[in-house]
């Protein structure tokens, strides 16, 4: 059984389709990626799985649980990690997981309490009140929170947007701790390095859909090939380059002030100038050439 | 096949109302009350106090001596009792109740657990009346008539609560608290019997005060004071049906607000 599947998923608010048709499946054990750019529908597609949302059609099952009419027993075996901090700052550390403790049925709530300060290394500021911890500390928090009830099934929607360098490699880490302790995560992002580095298959969404899914290895070599070559020069040349490139077949991207050749290694004698600077190919040059947005 | 029928009777496990849900969201305000409790209950202890020696002490010793035979400064303390609910429990339901859905975002975490937005809304409810009635009372004397008063008033601070909430999920923007205020809470404060028997208000006036829960309560609490008539009956299962239905009104817009 997969820990979520869902199939034709379709919602809509108004005119605007968030959901369009998504198929998605995601075997027990593993880290699956959401890559896509705002807007794409990730946060939508996290809101139908907690229930927040009800999808106008299609199937939704998490953790063999029917959704929308089962969601209360699928939330029970869940745990979401927000996007925005939403603990209780004047209330203490300890207390703050306490209440999720309660609020998940935790039989042992001391231990649980525990448990989670030391996996957010925070023992010995159980009694601070929130708003006297660092940023790195709340974000700490924020994700030991969500897995108080040691869940199977972990959702994080873009966990370190808006984080500065430094916390989001601390909370790589923790996610990482996680993963290897054999949870399933389901983890949205707009961030090719996160993916990179914490999925362990990531599926590109775009306007609602998946329109690609696999090993980011194995999506490189399908869409982007071995080497993609860039080159930095005036506008009018780069348009230059664009147009012949794309005539021998190539594909081109924009990369910032650049262009990107994607799949140089299959140019011709010419096609790729003697300037560019030639490296392996990246999941970011997939993600561009899929979804036509820039990547961040 | 297996699978779905372990699942099936993992569903039927939660029902409806569960008192953990509703405990655990009740032990988060709990734990967040201890932190500003004392300039809650401070004023909350002292605004009716305000009132009582404004009106009670300045009236009776000025124009009125008493009212229906009873001495007016106990005419407004037994009143002041009954409007004191409002204020602790309509006011911290409709502006709590805002702050933590748009600006703490706190129902997405509560609602991303196994907790209901029936549970959700039953024990935001529940608090409040709580809240409102144990700050407000413990200073009060317990006469064996007064016995019943806790819970007269804690039956309209659960519908005052009930009315909070549905405010908080009806309205665009908090400046429209202002409107909501002027057109129910101070009209309901004003037109419940505190400071002066309705009797003598316009006809309208009177009609309007039938159907104000504030008023029904500040009788129940006179009763208390100075001997119940069968009519008080009927108040109470007023005040019943007024907190049951602004539970069920409550639930619905708050349904609306916070599932897509
Ligand atoms: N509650 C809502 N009401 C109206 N439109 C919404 C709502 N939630 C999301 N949308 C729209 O649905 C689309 C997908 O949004 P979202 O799921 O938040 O994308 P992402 O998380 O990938 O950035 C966007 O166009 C967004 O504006
Ligand atoms: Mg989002």
């Amino acid at each position: 059984m997969a820990a979520i599947e869902l199939r034709n998923v379709v919602k809509t608010f108004g005119p605007i389709t968030a959901v369009d048709g998504l198929d998605l499946n995601v075997p027990e054990g593993i880290c699956l990626g959401l890559l896509g750019p705002n807007g794409a529908g990730k946060s939508t597609t996290m809101r139908l799985l907690t229930g927040q949302a009800v999808a106008d059609s299609g199937d939704l099952h998490v953790l063999g649980h029917e959704l929308p009419a089962q969601s209360k027993p699928a939330r029970a075996e869940m745990g979401v990690v927000p996007q925005l901090d939403n603990l209780d700052v004047d209330v203490t550390v300890e207390d703050n997981l306490a209440v999720y403790a309660r609020l998940y049925r935790v039989k042992d709530v001391g231990a649980a309490v525990d448990r989670c300060l030391d996996l957010a290394r925070l023992r010995d500021r159980r009694r601070d009140a929130v708003d006297k911890l660092s940023g790195g500390m709340r974000r700490r928090l924020l994700l030991a929170r969500g897995l108080v009830h040691e869940p199977r099934l972990v959702l994080l929607d873009e966990p370190t947007v808006g984080l500065d360098p430094q916390i989001r490699t601390e909370l790589w880490t923790l996610i990482g701790d996680l993963k290897s302790r054999g949870t399933t995560i389901l983890m949205s992002t707009h961030y090719i390095e996160e993916a990179e580095r914490l999925a362990d298959e990531v599926a590109v969404m775009h306007r609602g859909k998946i329109i690609s899914r696999g090993r980011p290895a194995d999506l490189i070599s399908e869409h982007a090939g071995r080497q993609t070559a860039e080159v930095y020069a005036p506008p009018q040349r780069l348009t230059e380059l664009r147009v012949s490139a794309e005539a021998a077949g190539l594909k081109v991207r924009p990369a910032g002030p650049a262009i990107a050749i994607v799949g140089s290694e299959q140019a011709r004698d010419g096609a790729v100038p003697e300037d560019a600077v030639v490296r392996a190919a990246t999941l970011e040059d997939v993600f561009v050439l899929l979804t036509g947005e820039e990547a961040e | 096949m297996e699978a779905s029928t372990q699942a099936q009777s993992r569903g039927r496990t939660m029902r409806r109302l569960e008192p953990a849900a509703i405990a655990g969201v009740m032990s988060r305000e709990v734990a967040n009350f201890r932190t500003y409790w004392k300039g809650t209950t401070f004023s909350s202890v002292l605004e009716p106090l305000v009132y009582l020696l404004a009106f009670g002490l300045g009236l009776s010793a000025t124009l009125v001596d008493e009212v229906n035979g009873i001495p007016y400064i106990q005419f407004v303390g037994t009143g002041m009792v009954a409007t004191a609910v409002i204020f602790s429990s309509a006011l911290p339901a409709m502006f709590g109740t805002f702050v933590k859905h748009r600006f703490q975002n706190t129902y997405e975490a509560i609602l991303a657990a196994p907790v209901d937005v029936e549970e959700l809304v039953s024990a935001e409810m529940l608090w409040i009346g709580t809240r409102s009635v144990v700050t407000f009372f413990w200073g009060l004397d317990p006469e064996p008539g007064m016995l019943l008063t806790p819970l007269f008033a804690f039956v309209t601070a659960l519908g005052f609560a009930g009315f909070g909430v549905a405010m908080a999920a009806t309205v665009a923007k908090i400046d429209q608290f202002n409107y909501v205020t002027a057109l129910f809470v101070t009209p309901l404060f004003l037109v419940a019997g505190t400071f002066f028997p309705i009797e003598g208000l316009p006809e309208g006036f009177q009609i309007v005060a039938q159907v104000n829960p504030l008023h029904q309560l500040v009788e129940l609490v006179r009763g208390g004071a100075f001997g119940f008539e069968w009519q008080d009956l009927l108040r109470f299962a007023f005040l019943v049906v007024f907190a049951v239905a602004t539970w069920r009104v409550a639930i619905h817009q708050m349904r609306k607000r916070l599932i897509d």
